[in-house]
């Protein structure tokens, strides 16, 4: 299951790096990533594939939300398929 | 695939604008409860509900941590529960009470289907049962209820008309405690649908499967951003915009919907492609309107941009569902909708206005409240003019206004939450009881006969 992992935020230092490890800890295998600064403002778009996390994507994409908390960012994994049905024909 | 952009779009719909799914209703027939005497129809209605939707809650809550898009409302609407009781109808508030206790052990906050369909004449079951539903909104918490009293089909049942007047009377005085919240909780229709997952308007039609899935999205916020990105554009463009921003909003709903009925073992129903305001900012069909070009709501040309917006809410709308139904339109509920408060607190808007708009809206006199000295038949004659609108036009209209027993112009009611606020709006005072007391029925009109 591909999950896309959107990380906006002001930047600073280590934010890849704990986002990564974060995800890979969780067993969660990155697929793309894109990433942007736009003055101070950091944006990043990855594609993840949860399928061997043992977790369910719910409580995956909650840990996510609340790790981004602690560290200053709006950290979101959502389903890809929400893009997929509301972006394509 | 999706581009970076979309995906930024999508969360900034949902951070900034609004956008979520508004409603995940669950429709279930209770028709296979029907037993000998009320109080095991009672037992078997309260037991079918709380085990057919036992998970509603929980699967709406892992479906938005999933797709990162809020589910407001998780609900569930019932066969009209005037058919469960023809043979015990003084009795249905048992049933009532049963579906409010249900309710309460799944953790919804509403459950639609106290209601009656009367829309030719009222059965003398009938009449017994509309006459518990006063007492019943007082004495419950949760639970909704609808009477349709007209269709394009059959005409206007006038004495269901007459009738509804007093009832919705009797339902503010029961709760005049609580600003008459027992009138919030009912809606009477002309054109009812059966599949509709709004409340307080929703039932379970009897042509419905056992157990289905309605959504309903909403998403007045980010219609309103897509405009304010064009100030300039003509109307041809304005209505292109809206179709493509219904376009996406209906998608997601498309998507839960499959999603929730798979995971909850239901038939997927239809997907209801309304704009539903709420009292936050931000959230507001009003001031679409009022971006379209209106200074404030209820101007002239507020009709006319009404019309375009809900038409192009249908048309973005059903190319992203394969099951389009419920209400489907733009709704213009007054204290649901900070636009509309402010209107009518201003006096910009007036109950005749609305009245224009629900010719080209959704549905119709919406969450309104009037002096509590209103006469019961000026309320029916209410009624009357939205269900001949319903009637002619072959739509859906209905009436839910707040008879505010003790107060008068220039106070307001409030109820908190979802239904708001509301100013109290002046109703006509000339009599228009003697068309009321005349009763009868209005009939069909002549373009009903296409058989």
């Amino acid at each position: 299951m591909r999950t896309v992992v959107t990380v906006t935020g002001k930047d600073k230092k280590g934010i890849i790096a704990k986002v990564c490890s974060f995800l890979a800890e969780r067993g969660a295998n990155i697929e793309d990533i894109s990433q942007t600064i736009m003055g101070e403002y950091f944006a990043m778009i990855m594609i993840a594939d949860v399928s061997e996390s043992k977790k369910p994507l719910a409580e995956l994409a909650k840990e996510c939300h609340e790790m981004g908390k602690e560290i200053g960012m709006a950290i979101y994994m959502q389903h890809e398929d929400i893009f997929n049905a509301m972006h394509n024909i | 695939m999706f581009s970076n952009n979309d995906v930024l779009e999508t969360i900034a719909m949902v951070e900034k604008e609004h956008l979520d799914i508004r409603t995940i209703t669950m429709g279930l027939s209770l028709l296979p409860c029907i037993r000998d005497t009320a109080e095991e129809t009672a037992q078997k209605v309260y037991d079918l509900v709380c085990k057919k939707a036992e998970n509603i809650v929980k699967t709406a809550s892992d479906l938005s941590a999933e797709y990162g898009v809020p589910i407001v409302n998780k609900r569930v609407s019932v066969t009209p529960v005037s058919l469960l009781c023809a043979g015990f109808p003084s009795k249905a508030p048992l049933i009532g009470k049963a579906l409010d206790n249900a309710a309460k052990t799944l953790g919804i906050d509403f459950l639609g289907g106290y209601s009656a369909l009367v829309q030719k004449s009222t059965a003398d079951y009938e009449k017994i049962f509309i006459r518990t539903i006063p007492e019943v909104l007082a004495s419950t918490e949760r639970l909704c209820s609808s009477v349709n009293v007209g269709s394009s089909k059959t005409g206007i049942n006038i004495e269901a008309v007459k009738m509804m007047g007093e009832v919705f009377k009797e339902c503010a005085y029961l709760t005049k405690d609580k600003d008459g919240i027992g009138a919030a909780k009912l809606v009477v229709f002309c054109n009812a649908v059966e599949d509709n997952p709004f409340m307080a308007g929703a039932f379970h039609g009897v042509g419905e499967a056992d157990t289905v899935v309605n959504v309903g999205v909403s998403g007045p916020g980010v219609v309103k951003r897509a405009l304010e990105k064009i100030p300039d554009a003509n109307l041809t463009e304005v209505a292109e915009m809206i179709k493509r921003t219904a376009f996406k909003i209906t998608r997601a709903g498309q998507l839960i919907a499959q999603e929730a009925s798979k995971r909850l073992n239901a038939q997927f129903g239809i997907v209801d492609l309304s704009l539903a305001p709420t009292p936050a900012m931000g959230d507001s069909v009003a001031h679409i309107l009022e971006e379209m070009g209106i200074q404030t709501v209820g101007g002239h040309g507020t009709t006319c941009a009404l019309a375009l917006l809900n038409d192009a809410v249908k048309k973005g709308g059903v190319m992203a569902s394969s099951r389009v139904g419920g209400l489907s339109g733009a709704f213009i509920p007054v204290s649901e909708d900070i636009g509309m408060i402010t209107a009518a607190e201003k006096g910009a808007i007036t109950l005749d206005k609305l009245e224009a708009m629900t010719c080209v809206c959704s549905v119709g006199l919406d969450m309104i409240a009037i002096p509590g000295d209103t006469p019961a038949t000026t309320i029916s004659a209410m009624i009357a003019d939205e269900a001949a609108i319903g009637m002619i036009n072959n739509k859906t209209t209905a009436v839910r206004i707040i008879p505010a027993i003790g107060k008068g112009v220039g106070d307001q009611v409030s109820f908190g939450g979802l239904l708001g606020r509301a100013p109290i709006m002046p109703v006509h005072a000339c009599d228009s009881s003697k068309l009321i007391n005349r009763g009868g029925n209005v009939p069909a009109p002549i373009h009903s006969f296409k058989n």
